[in-house]
């Protein structure tokens, strides 16, 4: 995919957050919107998977750590096919398979179930010591948020993958800065974080989370790290391409009202305008 | 029963032997230990088969985690650890890692109970059949020996989904072998024809209370025993149809009385067919350090201590 499409798609991805929080009147739109250009571009361009067939053997695994940025999962999810779009408006009413956290068992596409923090890249290092027994090809990615490296747990699954040289493995930091009690530097710090994962042996990458090249050249690193796992920290913006929730730990877990959702939608219509300029000029060049 | 004559065997011996067997049957058995595999035994496995055990070192949460993932890309992990680190420590790795998602992860946890001994009360665990009772569609097992160990194991290995399985350290008289021994998971062993009361048992207990209801039968008192090695789910039949039978029973185990088998007994028969139940099991204490036997005298889980709670009881419930 073009950066120009993988920008249209984000910003698809982005209404899909907005939307499906503003349906369920609650969930977590700030850390979705952090790495909806991640989400964009794994399930977009990286990943080998199949929408047709979520549970082919040899696809390429993610774990969402950080699993209370389901929404933004679920949009991507949504979009590549996996299910109908229209049902992110069900996420977390009675009844949906869009649990509030991610579900494996119900949800199409969604290789673990988590939830409670530190415990999905456990669960990746697991599926990427299976590929490295079975010698398979795959690579298993998992997103992190940067102050669920609170978590001691992450740090035992760190310690693991780097003594079992897990190449397979693809452990990214979204960093966006802020968790729920404020900035992370402030609640209890997490950094330096790329020097605690190369301590742990890890060979690590830093890239910009909304640039695609960025992105693009973060992970080809990755695939091409032999003998070691790959830690992406991934700096971002939490509540990316809405600007009232940029920048704000209040939107870590709280749903817009009905005027912030039109506001919201309003900012990313705005977006696909200027993406259709860009695309238009584009095509001229061409 | 003739101490010398009883062949005795610690049903964590029979776990690695077990896992070494189904290891050379089924490649996608692997073994995850926590630096521990000496004591847990699976370095039996691990002999046999080094590149399928992984040693996480001393991070059993990690390790439920790992096992997890190794469960979701297809593979039959067992974790090993010391009953209060697995399920303990481990407790909601076990539960949204491992039993949320229903995967195919056997947690082999050892050194349940007091029999644990002389390392005291941190490392004996007598909460870990009551945290694991908790998951939903949990199985819970607790063999009695060793010929219901390793059948235990085999039908953990093919079962699909998640298993909880709890071995002891010290080594205890083997008591199923008979011809007519037959091991099914989630089905109960009447293992002594009575009809006074029921002693319903688990683990190394169950030993114990078959010398119990030797004792018993001394004193003209028929005691029915059953040998629950599935916990969860519980043979429901064969315990209310015991209790009809009787009309009083005693549960025995090496476990808080909080939440372990006697509890899932009184659900069984509070709902279906309440009759007076006696829990004999750790009373709402913590262990301490001593050899096995002094504290399975001390807290009467041998077969007097036994013996003596069923007269208590059946003088008080008559």
């Amino acid at each position: 995919m073009n950066n120009l499409e993988l920008k249209k798609t984000a910003n698809q991805i982005r209404k899909g957050i907005v939307s499906a929080v503003h349906s369920a009147k609650a969930g977590h739109p700030g850390g979705s919107l952090s790495a909806a250009d991640i989400f964009t571009y794994l399930y977009f361009e990286k990943m080998n998977i199949d929408p047709e067939n979520p549970r082919m053997e040899d696809r390429d695994r993610f774990v969402l750590s950080k699993g209370h940025t389901a929404p933004g999962l679920y949009a991507a999810l949504a979009y590549r096919g996996f299910f109908p779009v229209e049902d992110l408006l069900s996420l977390r009413r009675l009844g949906s398979y869009l649990q509030g956290h991610p579900c494996m068992n119900h949800i199409p596409g969604v290789d673990m179930s988590s939830g409670s923090l530190g415990q999905g890249i456990s669960a990746a290092a697991g599926m990427a010591l299976a590929a490295k027994m079975d010698h398979k090809a795959y690579k298993v990615y998992t997103l992190l948020g940067d102050g669920e490296l609170q978590e001691g747990q992450v740090w035992e699954a760190a310690m693991f993958a780097g003594h079992h040289r897990l190449d397979h493995l693809v452990v990214i930091v979204d960093n966006n800065g802020l968790q729920i009690d404020g900035n992370i530097e402030n609640v209890c710090s997490p950094y330096p974080i790329d020097k605690k994962f190369e301590a742990f042996q890890f060979h690590v990458v830093h890239a910009d989370a909304h640039d695609f090249d960025s992105l693009r050249a973060a992970f080809k690193e990755a695939e091409n790290t032999e003998g070691m796992p790959t830690a992406v920290i991934a700096h971002s913006v939490k509540g990316k391409g809405i600007s009232f929730m940029e920048g704000d730990a209040g939107w870590h877990g709280k749903a817009p009202d009905d005027g912030q959702y039109e506001a919201a939608m309003a900012e990313l219509e705005n977006i696909d305008k200027i993406l259709l300029k860009e695309e238009s000029g584009w095509e001229k060049i061409q | 029963m003739g101490e010398n004559t009883v062949k005795k065997i610690a049903t964590r011996e029979s776990y690695g032997n077990a896992l070494a067997q189904l290891g050379a049957e089924n490649k996608d058995i692997v073994v995850l230990d926590a630096d521990l595999a000496s004591a847990t035994k699976t370095e039996i496995f691990k002999k046999k088969f080094p590149d399928r055990h992984i040693d996480c070192g001393i991070a059993e949460s990690n390790m439920i985690g790992v096992a997890a993932g190794l469960a979701a890309a297809g593979k039959i992990p067992f974790a090993s650890s010391f009953a209060m680190f697995a399920a303990g420590r481990a407790f909601e790795q076990i539960r949204n890692s491992v039993g949320y998602p229903h995967l195919n992860v056997k947690i082999g946890a050892t050194h349940g109970g007091i029999t644990v001994g002389e390392d005291g009360a941190t490392h004996q665990c007598n909460e870990d059949i009551a945290l694991m009772r908790t998951i939903p569609q949990m199985v819970v097992m607790c063999p009695s020996d060793d010929i219901e160990a390793k059948a235990a194991v085999k039908a953990a290995a093919e079962y699909e989904g998640p298993v909880y399985l709890r071995f002891g350290r010290g080594p205890c008289p083997v008591i199923n072998d008979r011809l007519d021994y037959k091991f099914e998971m989630g089905k109960g062993s009447l293992i002594r024809e009575g009809s006074d009361v029921t002693i319903i048992a688990t683990g190394i207990c169950v030993a114990n209370a078959l010398e119990a209801a030797e004792e018993l039968k001394k004193d003209d008192i028929g005691a029915e025993v059953i040998n629950i090695c599935t916990i969860k789910p519980l043979d429901k039949d064969m315990i209310l149809s015991s209790a009809r039978k009787t009309g009083k029973v005693v549960t025995v185990e090496e476990h808080s009385v909080i939440g372990g088998l006697g509890s899932g007994v009184e659900d069984v028969l509070g709902e279906a067919y309440p009759v007076p139940v006696k829990k004999i099991g750790m009373q709402d204490v913590f262990g301490e350090s001593g050899s096995a036997q002094a504290l399975l005298e001390k807290y009467m889980l041998d077969g007097k201590g036994i013996y003596e709670q069923v007269k208590e009881f059946l003088k008080i419930s008559e």
